[in-house]
């Protein structure tokens, strides 16, 4: 029998091998997101054809489909993750460029900021609460539009599952990439700064990259609603989240 | 590269320590980013170094979040249970933040502008 099927076997060893190296889990994120943006790519940047969508399902359905444990596969992965640190800190690069910006539109700025940071925290906790989710859930949801280190930074804080909210900061930043668009064609606003802030201020990081493929000065305001936003909910969202959950 | 890749590294190692030493509730990349900020409001010659770099790592944002996001295979239980709750909380919030941060912007702008 084993004669018979010599390859199966081998392939199986060494499948069996390459999956527990760090080396597999790299590869397979580095190659999946790859194609996930070429599809992206020629879908002509459609916004539902969302690479980061696209990629987690594909990854996901392959550990499933070859029994592949996370943690076995985040040890390759995590290399990836780590660069979350030195890009938060690269953030200030957008920000030190439309500082000048930054303090001609310091108050539509601030309001935007705060006013779309705490609806959504709010709306977040309300519509679960209103529709039965647990209270690790709620805490897991609330900085959901934050980018994923400071928001697993909060989730833990307040009570939530820190690998939870990082799964619902990738959902927040592909459904506000993937629905921005629409919406703001919607409500008639068309200024690019306007729809950047918001999109950043909503949509993290995923929300900035999308800017940023559709204009350079979008993805500018993107990036720096976002660093502000990961600025302001460090300090409120841990004080307002909690007094939320705290009545729930 | 590298200097610029370590630049960015410094100022994130800064940051955690900082929030170790004082316990501020704030997670130590964005102590990081206001630190790198402020240096370079006090030498903006430092822009041109770690500029290209930056850029870099920032146009590559999206993919950093798929092995965090790959994570969905550990929740998918609670996700499945609490289906409802979620899927619509998440909706809900995103296009109301959406929504409000433009209007309000949008609004601020013109009022300040007229």
């Amino acid at each position: 029998m084993t004669a018979a099927l010599p390859l199966p076997g081998a392939l199986a060893d060494i499948w069996v091998y390459l999956s527990a190296t760090p080396l597999l889990g790299l590869t397979l994120t580095l190659l999946v997101y790859h194609g996930a943006f070429l599809i992206y790519q020629r879908s002509g940047f459609n916004p539902l054809a969302n690479p980061v969508a696209i990629a987690i399902a594909v990854l996901a359905t392959l550990l499933w489909a070859t029994g592949t444990p996370y943690a076995t596969y985040f040890e390759g992965a995590q290399f990836v993750h780590f660069l979350l640190g030195p890009a938060t800190v690269a953030l200030s690069i957008p920000l030190f460029e439309q500082l000048a910006r930054l303090k001609r539109l310091w108050l539509p700025i601030v309001g935007a900021l705060v006013v779309g940071t705490l609806a959504a925290t709010v709306t977040a906790i309300g519509v679960g609460w209103a529709l039965g989710a647990s209270r690790a859930t709620l805490a897991s949801l609330a900085p959901k539009s934050v980018t994923s280190p400071v928001a697993m930074g909060i989730a833990e804080k307040i009570g939530g599952i820190p690998s939870l909210t990082a799964v619902l900061v990738a959902a927040t930043g592909i459904i506000g990439a993937a629905s921005a668009r629409f919406l703001f064609d919607a409500l008639r606003i068309k200024d690019p700064i306007v729809r950047g802030f918001a999109l950043g201020t909503a949509a993290h990081g995923i929300g900035t990259a999308r800017a940023f493929q559709v204009s350079e000065e979008m993805g500018a305001f993107a990036g720096l609603a976002m660093g502000l936003s990961a600025l302001f909910s460090a300090v409120a969202l841990p004080l307002v989240a909690g007094l939320l959950l705290k009545w729930v | 590269m590298i200097p610029a890749l370590a630049t960015l590294l410094v100022f994130q190692l800064l940051g955690e320590a900082l929030v170790l030493m004082t316990g501020v509730p704030m997670p130590g990349p964005v102590v990081g980013l206001a630190l790198l900020l402020f240096t370079l409001v006090l030498r903006p010659p430092v822009l041109g170094a770690i500029k290209p770099t930056a850029q870099t790592l920032l146009q590559h944002l999206s993919l950093l979040f798929v092995p965090a996001g790959v994570g969905v295979m550990l929740h998918l239980q609670r996700l499945g249970n609490e289906a409802l709750a979620i899927g619509v909380a998440l909706v809900v919030s995103t296009l109301v933040g959406l929504a409000s941060a433009a209007l309000t912007m949008a609004w601020l702008m013109k009022r300040t502008h007229r």
